[in-house]
Order: structure tokens, then sequence, then C-alpha cells
């Protein structure tokens, strides 16, 4: 749910980062924060555990610049992975704009891709939204690791929606923008169509 | 989209600064924000200057889906006061009108006895205003500023 304030001039929106423990949803965030200009970011928060593995949920409000007027600013979430902390992720997923769904590339964890995005699926439908109509891109990362399954296995499996899709090595930055930008530009479109 | 966007007018904004300024002084805090239920900041007051309200706003709205989360479970519909106590601030969370997230720092020059009472006042006033909000954003000739923007302007937010 995108929050315009005709006070401040500012409209905000937020994308929750989602996929499996362990495919880099931290990392994305962690390259963003570190690459974008101080004046256009706020603090990013980690509440993690003490294996640096994400507990609750990470922050990173970022600002983007204007649109006829008004300072667009983006709230990037992003969820804990691991299977049992579902109870966290349904709460995140509260007011959602946009989705990017991070799968890990390694064949290995297909399984875990596949499960993980069932239950943003499940998770959405709870809230009343629908994965189908919301705006969605998925990031295939770690695209440098030896075990990494081919584009169009990974496409074949975890984009049969075919939106947009990116390849990502977040850990150097590599795709990490241009998934940042395209999920952004769906929110601002959505945004245009109105409620 | 499930839930409409929430938009805030400057008029409503004004009402709603004012209560949250009130509120401030006559609770002896040091500062009180409003946030939404999403995170998003709506106002603040008193000595907000070193503080990231950003992040507090996000963190109260984590805060309080957690504990709402944890209410569910043992049949509670949600719980509608978070008091944290620290060595030297306080923090007194409360859900005003089901949907915002009215929070007041204050310390030992204030009493939680205060807060509360005061509060309690403040809360009535702002669940009117957001009321009132609620009617002027369901009104289908508000219209959206969004409506008019073009996928050049999208771009042009993009060329770096």
């Amino acid at each position: 749910m995108s929050f315009i304030n005709y006070s401040s001039r500012e409209i905000n929106c937020k994308i929750v980062y989602y996929g499996p423990g362990l495919c880099g949803k931290t990392t994305n965030l962690q390259y963003i924060y570190a690459k974008t200009n101080p004046e256009a970011k706020g603090k990013m928060i980690s509440l993690a555990t003490e294996t640096e593995r994400t507990l609750f949920f990470d922050f990173l409000p970022l600002s983007l610049g204007e649109i006829r007027g008004f300072k667009t600013r983006f709230h990037l979430y992003t969820v804990p992975g691991q299977v049992f902390y579902d109870a966290s992720r349904k709460l995140i997923l509260k007011g959602v704009d946009g989705v990017v769904f991070v799968a890990d590339s390694q064949i290995e964890r297909m399984e875990a891709n596949l499960e993980s995005m069932e239950n943003l699926r499940v998770n959405l439908a709870e809230q009343g939204y629908d994965l189908n109509k919301i705006p969605y891109v998925v990031q295939y990362n770690k695209r440098d690791l030896p075990n990494a399954a081919s584009i169009e296995e990974l496409h074949r499996l975890i984009n049969p929606g075919n939106v947009p899709e990116f390849q990502s090595i977040a850990s150097t930055g590599w795709g990490v923008f241009d998934t940042l930008k395209a999920i952004a530009k769906l929110v601002l479109q959505e945004l245009k169509k109105g409620r | 989209m499930v839930t409409p966007q929430f938009v805030m007018y400057e008029e409503e904004y004004q009402r709603i600064a004012a209560v949250c300024e009130r509120l401030c002084r006559d609770a002896n805090a040091n500062v009180v924000f409003l946030v939404d239920k999403n995170g998003q900041l709506l106002a603040s007051a008193g000595q907000t200057d070193n503080l990231d309200t950003t992040s507090l706003a996000s963190l109260t709205a984590g805060n309080i889906a957690a504990t709402g989360g944890l209410a569910k479970l043992i049949g509670e519909k949600e719980f509608s006061i978070l008091f944290h106590e620290g060595e030297r601030d306080n923090l007194h969370i409360s859900i005003v009108g089901g949907r915002v997230i009215l929070v007041v720092i204050f310390d030992s020059r204030s009493s939680l006895g205060l807060v509360r009472l005061r509060v309690k006042r403040a809360s009535g006033e702002l669940e009117a205003i957001l009321e009132a909000l609620t009617q002027k954003i369901q009104d289908p000739a508000a219209g959206s500023p969004f409506a008019e923007i073009t996928d050049e302007d999208i771009d042009n937010l993009f060329n770096d």
C-alpha cells in the first residue's frame, strides 16, 4: 500500500525481497546500501541472529528522485528465508507494493526455491494479494557458482508467468541495481494506474 | 490492490501535527510520533533532530506486527498498548483506531501514568481526524496525482 503525503510531497512505497534461506536477499540490500549516495539513503537496519542470519527483517529506506514534484521514497525489506520463520514473513508482506523473488541458482537449491515461491504465493493470498497481479520480478542469483543451473531451466521452473527476470551475483553487485530499477518502475507504473 | 492507497493531505497533516505537539507538551514527553501499521511515518513532534525517525517508524511497525502475531496465537485480537522501560528513556506505544501507531518517548521528567492519561485524550482526537481522512480518500473525486505521470517521467527517474 503506497502512501502519498501531500504535506511533505512524498510518495512512499514498500518493496519486499523474498526467497529461500541464504539466497542473497540481505546481500542485495547490503550492496544497494554500500553503493548509494549518503543523501539518498537512510540507515540500514538488520534484525539478525549472532550468525548473521536474518531473524525478522532488514530494512533500507531509499530516495530515488522526484516525479512531478513528489519525492519518491522506497522502503526495501527482506524476509527471513529459513522455513521456520514463516510467521515473521507473513507480517513483513503486509502493505507490500512490489516483490523481488531472489532465487538461488544452485541446482541443489531448486527445491528450496520452489518451496519458497509457493510460500510467497500462499502468504500473499492470505493478505488478499495475487502474485500474478502485483508488481513482481525474479532474480537468479549466484550466477558465478559452478553448480548453477542454466537460465532456461530456472526460467522454466521459477518464472512460468514470464515476469521480468535478471541474473545476478549479489556479492559483487552485478545485476542488483537492474533488479531494483525494474521493480521500482513496475511499482510506479502500478501507482499510475491508480486505485 | 486490496487496501487503497494511504493519502495524507495538508489540512489533516496540520491537525495531526498539532495534536502530536500538544501531547508532547502535556505529557512532558521528549518525542511523539505517529506511524501507520506499514511503517510509514505520518507525523512527529518534540526533539526529533538527533533521531532516525524513519528507522524508528519501521521498527515500531515491526514491533506492533510481531506482538499482534503473538496476540493472535493466544486468542487475543491485538495488544493495544506496549510499554518499554529503559534506564533513561521509556517508550509508550499504542494503537489508535486500529490502524495507526502512536509512540511517546519520555524520561523521568514524566511518568507512565501521565503519559497514559494524555495519550488517551489525544487518541480520541487522532481517531476523529483519521476517520475524516478516510472519508476524503474514499471520495471518488479525490483522484491520484499520479494518474497523469507518463512512462517518460518514470524513465527519467532512472537516468543516471
